[in-house]
Order: structure tokens, then sequence, then C-alpha cells
């Protein structure tokens, strides 16, 4: 279903550069606009013009202050948020991977990052035979590793047997196969209720992890930097696989068109299926080193599938190049927003998700990365 | 409607094709039949003095219709629109967040404004009205799935903001709203079925109003939309404009249910349109069928007996528990859109729907009121009415579902022959 705006012609699709260098095809684009395309867009500027120098020197009743005389305020919201993003950017790979290929609306996502969140967290305090309150000290590499292996490995099979018994045989029914992962996730919640209880909890940072670096007026925890590094790491692996691998190859064109692929001969249900199993892995992930980062609650499901959703919505569902980008532009939002806010309106914050959402929304209908169905 | 057509639809003679309009013919006039049993039921409590009585007519029935009234405002945009909204629980939950910040004078939280409470209506559904535009404007270039999870991502965001605007609510919530005095002096508790006629009026208003409008030169436009928005766009209609103008429409009606609720309950909280809220909308709009306008009701019906009776079930409580009524719901809708998506108003097996329902209501009311008493056999009919109608859905899925393809499909090549298709 495309929603064509016949007078809107002069825009890329694909977001992808022209063949001319993106300068010059920037160039073509302004001048053949009219504004109807042109309005939002300096709109768009000039917001963005506001922010910046609201930022940097305006900005004396919020509780960061203006950067010009908080430098380190300001650096510790920018590494906030981009700890912040590389954590979005994990869960909301998977998501947009099984989006992209199924047309699936995995509405259980958040549920499969919570229960690998418990089941990392029951294993680790099972092995250190504690209860509560495990100081990072007592928490060897292997006790942080082996909980988040057995987890990923747990939830991943658990994400094969959904897309197996329910997803596999809907294939195409959009709408029941979310109400499907719906109704596994309300599933899902009430049973993680009933067994793990309704108290938050964390799992520990390993000792090899957990500490801070400091220098004199500035403090930053060493772990913040080891999730931004594993989240490098998951996006170059899963770049190599989509473009360097026969998979990936398959998987990029059952994107684009899987009647054509399964024509060719190639079992698309076992792309499907491993790449269902793969993106409940990186919901996994991510899982754990949420549980390790924050805490592990009831509610933190329902949070992360809206973290997701607004990643893929604001990058373009089905993207990979998308979900790095929404979730760093997310993740700018949510942390500069109650920093920068004056201080009366700290808790007005939620407001800058949605207007990054509006706002990309209003500019790109189907995300910054996103293509038109 | 006559009665032998009634007596034909029971039977399940009249077993026209389940497409089209056929369908909506046959099964709106079972709906209709099931909606005059309840109002029946209804009126008969509110003049019957008894145990159950205030709970049915206060709890049950005006909270179906509030829930319905809802849920319609979700099924008016799916059906006519093709856009799943999740949002619809943001819009009610707003106009109650507002009607309780103007109309509170006492209270922990909110503005508490203290105006008249008519005022407060105006107020609430005027806002949520105009936000409901604001949202739609947002979201008016996209459709289907997209829909969804923008208006998803919405609806949590709301609660987000409701919990985290302390001047406004906070996660407590506004509590202690006034009703206008007809309904809220001096004491609800004596009157309940005042509110439920409200409510019913209200409801058979919003009903007449989207069928109405589903009519109209915007209604058939906006199918047209629905189904192929790049030939509507081509003839020169602005399909963005249709879908803003739909959900505002919807917020309308969203609005008046979240009066409603206010009303009734006296207070809102975030944890009211938290995702489990969200979830729960749609899933009363799955279990009525997301395609028909009556379907609201009747989901909204079916899940509210299912919450309030299904605690005091015999056997049921054994092995689900009280409190895990959430994982119950979860099940059935699960069991229900995988036997039929198009949901009850969808049930093929309407020939063993009916007759099941019957059976499991006298079974399981009986069990229930020599075991327990009346509260029970109460209990148990309703519920043991809901698990028939679960039974014939389990049928439905037998009967629709190719299950050794299924099966040999999951082994890849090994693939059966393929049975032949259903003629009717």
């Amino acid at each position: 279903m495309t929603d064509v705006k016949l007078d809107e012609g002069a825009r890329e699709p694909s977001g992808r550069p022209g063949l001319t260098g993106r300068a010059s095809s920037h160039y073509r684009r302004i001048r053949t606009m009219g504004w109807r395309q042109l309005v939002p867009r300096l709109l768009l500027a000039a917001v963005l013009i506001f922010i910046a120098v609201w930022i940097l020197f305006v900005t004396e009743v919020s509780s960061a202050q203006a950067a010009i005389n908080e430098p380190g305020r300001f650096l510790r919201s920018i590494l906030d948020s981009i700890t912040n993003a590389s954590l979005y950017f994990i869960v909301a790979s998977g998501f947009t991977l099984i989006f992209g290929l199924m047309r699936t609306v995995q509405m259980a996502h958040g549920s499969m990052f919570l229960l690998a969140g418990y089941i990392a967290l029951t294993f680790q305090r099972e092995r250190l035979d504690i209860n509560q309150g495990i100081s990072p000290e007592q928490v060897s590499a292997s006790n942080w590793l082996l909980p988040l292996i057995f987890a990923v490995l747990i939830v991943s099979g658990l994400g094969l047997v959904i897309q197996q018994v329910f997803l596999r045989w809907n294939a195409g029914q959009d709408l029941r196969q979310a109400i499907i992962t719906i109704a596994i996730s309300i599933i899902m919640a009430d049973q993680m209720t009933a067994n793990f209880g309704g108290v938050a909890k964390d799992i520990t940072w390993p000792r090899e992890i957990h500490g801070f670096i400091e220098t004199e007026n500035f403090r930053y925890a060493t772990h913040r930097f080891f999730i931004i590094g594993v989240a490098l790491g998951v996006g170059g692996l899963l770049w190599l696989l989509l473009n360097k691998t026969r998979t990936g190859m398959v998987i990029r064109a059952g994107v684009d068109d899987t009647p054509m692929v399964q024509a060719l001969g190639i079992n698309v249900h076992k792309v499907f299926a491993v790449s269902f199993a793969l993106g409940s892995a990186l919901a996994a992930l991510g899982g754990v080193i949420g549980g390790s980062h924050a805490s592990l609650a009831p509610s933190v499901d329902a949070e992360w599938l809206l973290h997701s959703l607004v990643v893929v919505i604001i990058g373009g569902l089905g993207s990979l190049r998308g979900a790095a980008a929404g979730s760093l532009l997310y993740g700018l939002a949510k942390s500069f927003a109650p920093a920068y806010l004056p201080a009366s309106l700290t808790n007005y914050s939620i407001i800058a998700t949605f207007a990054v959402l509006a706002i990309v929304l209003a500019l790109r209908p189907y995300g910054m990365f996103g293509r038109a169905e | 409607m006559n009665l032998t057509r009634i007596a034909e639809i029971f039977t399940g003679k009249a077993r026209p094709g389940v497409s089209g309009t056929d369908y909506s013919q046959r099964t709106k006039r079972l709906v209709a039949v099931f909606f005059v049993v309840l109002l029946v039921m209804g009126l008969l409590q509110a003049f019957t003095p008894g145990p159950f009585r205030h709970f049915f007519v206060d709890f049950v029935l005006t909270q179906s219709l509030i829930l319905g009234i809802a849920a319609s405002s979700l099924i008016f945009l799916s059906a006519y629109g093709g856009m799943i909204s999740l949002a619809q629980v943001l819009m009610y939950g707003m106009c109650g967040f507002v009607v309780g910040n103007s109309v509170t004078t006492l209270g922990s939280k909110g503005l508490k404004l203290g105006l008249n409470p008519w005022v407060g209506v105006v107020i609430g559904v005027v806002v949520t009205t105009f936000v409901g535009f604001v949202l739609g404007v947002i979201s008016s270039r996209s459709s289907g799935l997209y829909y969804l999870m923008i208006t998803l991502s919405f609806g949590v965001i709301g609660t987000y903001f409701f919990g985290q605007v302390t001047q406004l609510s906070g996660f407590g919530g506004v509590n202690q709203v006034r009703p206008p005095g007809y309904i809220g002096e001096p004491d609800s508790a004596t009157n309940p079925e005042r509110m439920f006629y409200t409510t019913l009026v209200v409801a058979v208003i919003v009903y007449l109003l989207l069928r109405y409008v589903s009519r109209t030169p915007f209604g058939l436009t906006l199918q047209g939309v629905r189904d192929d928005p790049v030939r509507m766009n081509s003839l020169g209609y602005n399909v963005a404009m249709h879908r803003v103008w739909a959900f505002t429409l919807s917020a309308f009606v969203a609005s008046l249910a979240g009066v409603l609720y206010v009303w009734e309950w006296r207070s809102i909280s975030p944890t009211t349109i938290n995702l489990f809220g969200i979830i729960d909308l749609l899933v009363i709009a799955v279990i009525g069928g997301i395609l028909m306008l009556e379907g609201a009701w009747l989901g909204a019906f079916v899940f509210v007996a299912l919450e309030n009776y299904v605690r005091d079930v015999l056997l049921l409580n054994n092995w689900i528990g009280e409190d895990r009524f959430r994982t119950l719901v979860g099940a059935v809708v699960l069991v229900l859109v995988l036997a039929c998506p198009d949901g009850l108003v969808g049930l093929r097996r309407i020939r063993f729907a009916i007759p099941m329902s019957i059976v499991g209501g006298v079974v399981w009311g009986t069990a229930g009121g020599v075991v327990i008493g009346s509260g029970g056999a109460i209990s148990g009919i309703i519920v043991g009415a809901v698990a028939g109608i679960g039974f014939a859905g389990l049928l439905n899925l037998v009967k629709e579902f190719d299950w050794a393809n299924s099966m040999a499909g999951s082994l890849g090549k090994y693939r059966l022959k393929v049975s032949a298709p259903r003629t009717d």
C-alpha cells in the first residue's frame, strides 16, 4: 500500500545519494523544491539552530547549565546519550531485522528483553549462591558471561519456537501476527510477574567491567564504555552478516522480494527462522546488558517495546542504518531533554521524544532511512 | 427482523457465505439479538433488588458499555479506514485527565480547577478532539502496521507523560472526580442505574453516529482510502485529510468514553492507559471482531465478564489462580486469533457456538451453584457460556486450519497434497 503524493516527486524514497554525488544532487533537490517542501525544512533548520544555541549558550535555568560554562556536564550528556543509543540500537536492530524480512511486528520484543534479563539474573545468583546485594567484586567475568550466553540461547530458542509454531503459517497476515505476538507478550509478562515478583532487581556487572574513569572534574562509569563497544561490535557483525555473507544476501533479497527469492529455489523459511532467532537473540543480549545497566521490573518490557518502536519509526523500518541513526537521535533527545530543559519543566521531558517522532514523521513518513511500501 | 429469521440464526439454518455483506447480514442480526438480551437483563436488574443487582449493573454492564464505546472508536478506524489505532486508550485517558483536572477541588494531584462538571466535560471533549486532530495529522501519511506502531508509541508516550507531569496527574492519578448532579448526588452507590442509563444512551448515540458516518460520502471515501489509497489519490481525494478527520472523529468518540470512565470510577491514573490498558482495548476489539462496529460491545462484555467472574469460578481458580487473569486473557486471545481471526462476530461454526455456550453455561453454572451457591452459579453460567463459545472456536480452528500441510510445511520440502479449497 503506497501513499503516493503526486506533488512530491522530488523526494528520494531510499535516501541514498544519487549518482552525481551528494552535494550536487542536494543542490538540485533544493532548486526543484517547491515551498511546500522548503518551508518544513527551513523550520527544521531553525529549530535545530535554536536547540544548539540554547544548549551551548543560553540555558541558565536548566539543571545542567549552559554548555559553555559547564563543559563536563555537556560531555556527560553526550556520553549518556551515546550509551543509551547503543543499548537502543542492540535491541531495535533485532526488531527491525524481524520486521524488515517478515513484516512481523514483534510486539513481544520487550518481553524477550525482560525474560533474558531475568534468566541471566537467576543464573548468576544460582552460580554465586547469593540471593541479594551482590557486589561487582564477587562477580568474575565468567559469572556474567555465562548467564549472558545462557539467556541469549534460551530466548533465541523461544523466539524460534514462537515463529515456527505461531507465526510461520500466518505469513503475510500482518495484523494477525501482531496480535499473536501481543497475546504472547501478555502471557509472558504475567508469568514473569508471577515468577520473578514485582520488585526491581538488577544483574551485577563483573569486576573487570565495573569501575570509573576519572579525571579531576569528570567521572564516568567504565561499563558504559563497554556498552558502546558491544553496540559497535553488534553493528559491525550485523553489517558483515548482511553485506558479506550468503545468508545476508538472501536476507536482503528477502526484504526486497520474498516470493522471488522463494521462486529461485531458496528455502525462505529457513532464513525466516534464522532471522527471528537472531532478532530474539539481540533482544536478549540487550536485556542482559540493560538488566545490568539499569534494572529489571514488570514494566520494563513496555518501556523497551516503546524504545524499539520509536527507534525504528524514526530510523525507518527494516533498515540497519536507520536503526543506528534512529537510536542515536532518540538517545540524544532522551538524555538532553531532562538536562537542558528549564528545571521547572524537567518532568515534561517525555515531550522531547514525542517531538522527535512528530518532526521525523512530518518530513519523512517512513522514517529517515525507510522506504515506502 | 422477524422471529423466523431469529430462529434460523439460532439453529444455524441460515448459513449464507461468510464473505462480504452476507457475513455482516447474519452476524449483525445475531449481535442485535445479543444486545436486546443484554439490555433486557440490564433493565430487569436495574429494578430488581438483590445481591447481584448492583454488581451486574454498576460494574459489568456499565463498564462493558464504556469500554465498548472506546473499542468502537478503534473498530471504526480499522473497519472503515484501515487504520489500526492504538492511541484510542490515550484519547479516552486524556479526556479523563482533563475532566479530572477541571472538576476536582480536593485530592492530592492535578490542577484542581473546581469547575462545573458539565464545563469540565466540554473542555475534556474539546481538548481531546483537538489533540486527536494533531496526532491524526502527524500519523496521517502512514497506514496499516506503520499506523499501529506510531499510534502505539503515542499511547505509551502518553502514559509516561501523565506519569511524569505531576502538575497534571503524576503516577497516583487524579482522584475524587465529581460527576454532575444527576449521577453523582447524593450518592451514586444508591442509584447506579442512572450511570447505566446514561452510558447506554451515549453508547446507542455513538453506535448510530458511527454507522451514519460510515454511510455518508465521507465514510464511503474513507472506505475507498482503506482499500486503495493510490487510486483514491489519483481520483483527486485528499487521502491524508480523510485519515485525519476519521482519527479526529474517533478521538471524539473515545473522549466520550473517557468522560464516562471518570464518572464511573471517580478517578483516573496512568495505569489506566499504560501498555496493558492499550492492549486490553485491542483485545476487546479482537475478541469482538475488529471489522464490525457491533463487535466492540460484544468484545467488551466478554472481556469484562471474564475479568469479573473468572476469579470465583470453580476449577479455573485452582490452576490459573486468582491473580493470573492476564495469562487467561492472553491464552483466550491467542486461541481466538488463531481459530477465528475475525473475532466472535466472524465465528463460522456458529451452529456449534450457541448450543455449546448454552450447554457450557448450564453445566458450569449448575456445578458452581451446587458447590459454591448462587454466586458460583451466576459466575459459572457466564464463564461456561464463554467457554462454550471458545470450544466452538477451537472446532473452528480444526476445521479451518490445514494442520497436516502446515506441519509438513514446517519440515520444508515434504509437503503433502494440498486439500481442496473450501467452497463456502
